[in-house]
């Protein structure tokens, strides 16, 4: 009897939370947790201002291992939920396994693509992005030298140094450009200590202003930066606020837009290949009120005027994943 | 290379040598006493942790590094009772912290500050600042030597010149004390030291209750000196490498310090590599230089000389068998 009553109770929970969670978005968010002053962050923005402005709700789940992947997929499947954004790039592997077998279910891959007729890969132009902090850099720049520090290895993250020494040569060709990845395995997203000594090393090299791609390293290296007294760029989200009036401006990545704009198509999103950049506004550099008086009304004119050009087909920012090479930087 | 930059690496090299030191010697203590502890790298990331935490609420960084030393000792008391006590296998029990302080510090990160797994800032008193030696800003202009001074031994904060002073205290307490006597025999032949009469148990204690300490303090100056604050996994290994620093310096304090200045030299090459470039005419892989305290410790102490560790290292004490 006990048996009995623990399966019908069960079934009455599993079909209340599917009723509930029917045509509900969900987001899952990757490994850095929700509230990482960055990417995840962003993405969390994007599903509440859509729950603000809407009155809906969505399910979420804030992973714990590589190993909860493919489980947390399926669960949202199976509950209902349409679409479901995935945040990170990390996610395309067991995404690629399980889209075939929910059909009717729509995804979202941020940061990643992944060929499936139910799939919307959303990626980012984050080389045109790091192209205009580059100008403002090379712009702000009295020693005539600024710095790159990436985290772990990888095209993406050349992706990010190739546009900014692009913008840099491009503001001011006798810049000098120094650019340093921190590792080459995944703890090269963690380790502030080894940002800190590349940024004091950078700044022994002359530089004043460095960007930092790296993740949790970052923090350091923006630490460092506001001790040093040089200016620094944050990345992602917008991380002027972290040391207000010491960072030059954060390159944007609007992952918060790309999630909202999934969420407000509902189960009628269109899938296929989906490119945030300059021109849609998916990348672009925070100003607000940290920073308004680092940045010279001169520098602010040339990077929107490069903005403009670079949206109106004008200006080509060279993608360092599409030929594996760099025409502004050695690697 | 000019003396500017040499003088700038080798700074690079006392900062991030310190950590190394400080665990190093931890190490030394606890092994040299027969408890192989390889929990180092998870006692570092618990202090780092705590320290930052208690040091961002307080504002105060001493209670911060107080804070720090105890995660340290409790996470040390926890490895003692496992293989001290109960008599456990080291090894397990010390990778077992190392998942622990791995896992819980972000937990408990993010359920206090809902930073994603991080402190927040630290700021003014928060932090250690760096000291200014007496002399220091007169002498600078002194050549050579002035510079020297000025950049190289002044400024750094009170922790580091903690750490180094540390080196002579540990030779002198190891060599030159009842103390260190009895701790050096508990780790070759604790039942000699056992029929002398003089408690096997607590000996041990003694070392991980040291090595906590020591272990806390390299935590405390990752996440309150050098950063200003905690993040994620932000030990990085460093652990591993002292352990490395400590076969290489074969469980001696003197040869501890040259190995980790020497390692903390090899992670100062990683910075510059384009000095490394100009000085060798080639360019050297940065992965390499990672990996190279490693290949160091193979080559000389499994080739070139010979590493002995403490004969009862790793074996727990049983009176009668």
């Amino acid at each position: 009897m006990t048996l009995m009553q623990k399966f019908l109770g069960a079934t009455a929970a599993l079909a209340l939370t599917a009723g509930a969670a029917a045509a509900d978005p969900a987001i899952l968010f990757d490994l850095g947790g929700k509230f990482d002053k960055s990417f995840n962050e962003s993405a969390y923005n994007g599903a509440q201002r859509w729950a603000d402005e809407t009155g809906g709700s969505y399910a979420e789940v804030e992973i714990q291992s590589d190993a909860q992947r493919e489980q947390a997929i399926r669960r949202f499947a199976e509950s209902g939920a349409n679409p479901i954004v995935m945040a990170g790039f990390s996610w395309a592997t067991p995404l690629a396994e399980v889209a075939s077998d929910y059909p009717d279910t729509k995804f979202t891959i941020i940061d990643m693509v992944v060929d499936a007729p139910n799939v919307r890969s959303v990626v980012f132009n984050e080389h045109e992005g790091s192209y205009l902090v580059g100008m403002m850099a090379a712009l702000s720049s009295e020693t005539g030298t600024v710095s790159f520090i990436g985290g772990m290895d990888i095209p993406l993250i050349r992706k990010f140094a190739c546009g900014y020494a692009q913008g840099a040569k491009a503001a001011n060709p006798d810049v000098t450009v120094i650019a340093n990845m921190t590792g080459t395995t995944p703890a090269a997203w963690n380790d502030p200590v080894k940002g800190s000594e590349l940024t004091l090393a950078q700044i022994s090299q002359g530089s004043d202003v460095v960007f930092a791609a790296a993740g949790g390293t970052g923090v350091g290296v923006l630490q460092t930066a506001a001790d040093e007294g040089i200016l620094s760029i944050g990345v992602d989200a917008n991380q002027n606020y972290l040391h207000p009036g010491q960072v030059l401006t954060s390159m944007l990545k609007r992952v918060d837009l790309a999630v909202y704009d999934a969420f407000t198509a509902g189960e009628a999103l269109e899938t296929g290949f989906n490119v945030m950049g300059v021109a849609n506004r998916g990348v672009g550099f925070a100003m607000d009120a940290n920073n308004e008086n680092l940045v010279d009304y001169g520098v602010l004119a040339a990077a929107y005027a490069a903005a403009d050009k670079i949206a109106a087909g004008d200006l080509e920012v060279h993608d360092y994943t599409s030929d594996e090479s760099c025409p502004a930087l050695d690697f | 290379m000019d003396f500017a930059t040499l003088l700038q690496m080798l700074d690079a090299t006392v900062r991030l040598a310190t950590p190394l030191l400080l665990a190093c010697l931890a190490g030394l203590y606890s092994e040299r006493a027969g408890i192989f502890d390889i929990g180092l790298e998870g006692k570092m990331l618990a202090a780092a942790f705590l320290s930052a935490a208690i040091a961002s609420v307080t504002g105060n960084v001493w209670l911060g590094l107080m804070a720090g030393i105890g995660a340290s000792l409790l996470l040390s008391i926890i490895h003692g009772l496992a293989s001290i006590t109960f008599r456990g296998n080291q090894l397990i029990s010390g990778v077992a912290i190392n998942f622990l302080a791995a896992g819980l510090t972000v937990v408990i990160a993010q359920s206090w500050f809902a930073q994603g797994g991080r402190t927040p800032q630290l700021s003014g008193d928060g932090r250690f600042s760096s000291v200014t030696l007496p002399f220091a800003e007169t002498l600078r202009d002194v050549p050579i030597l002035g510079p020297i001074y000025y950049e190289l031994i002044s400024g750094h904060t009170p922790l580091v010149y903690f750490a180094f002073f540390m080196v002579p205290v540990t030779w002198w307490v190891l060599y030159r004390t009842r103390f260190g006597l009895r701790l050096r025999a508990v780790g070759e032949n604790p039942a000699a030291v056992d029929t002398a009469g003089v408690s096997v148990v607590f000996l041990r204690y003694a070392a991980v209750g040291i090595c906590g300490v020591l272990c806390g303090i390299a935590g405390a100056y990752l996440a309150t000196a050098l950063q200003a604050g905690f993040t994620k996994d932000m030990s990085a290994g460093r652990g591993y490498i002292a352990l490395a620093a400590l076969i290489f310096a074969k469980w001696r304090p003197w040869h501890a310090l040259y190995a980790c200045l020497l390692f903390g030299f090899l992670q100062a090459m990683v910075l510059r590599s384009d000095v490394v470039e100009r000085v060798l005419g080639f360019s050297l892989n940065g992965q390499f230089l990672d990996v190279l305290p490693f290949i160091l410790v193979v080559l000389l102490t499994g080739f070139v000389g010979k590493a002995t560790a403490p004969k009862a290292g790793g074996e727990p004490y049983v009176k009668e068998r």
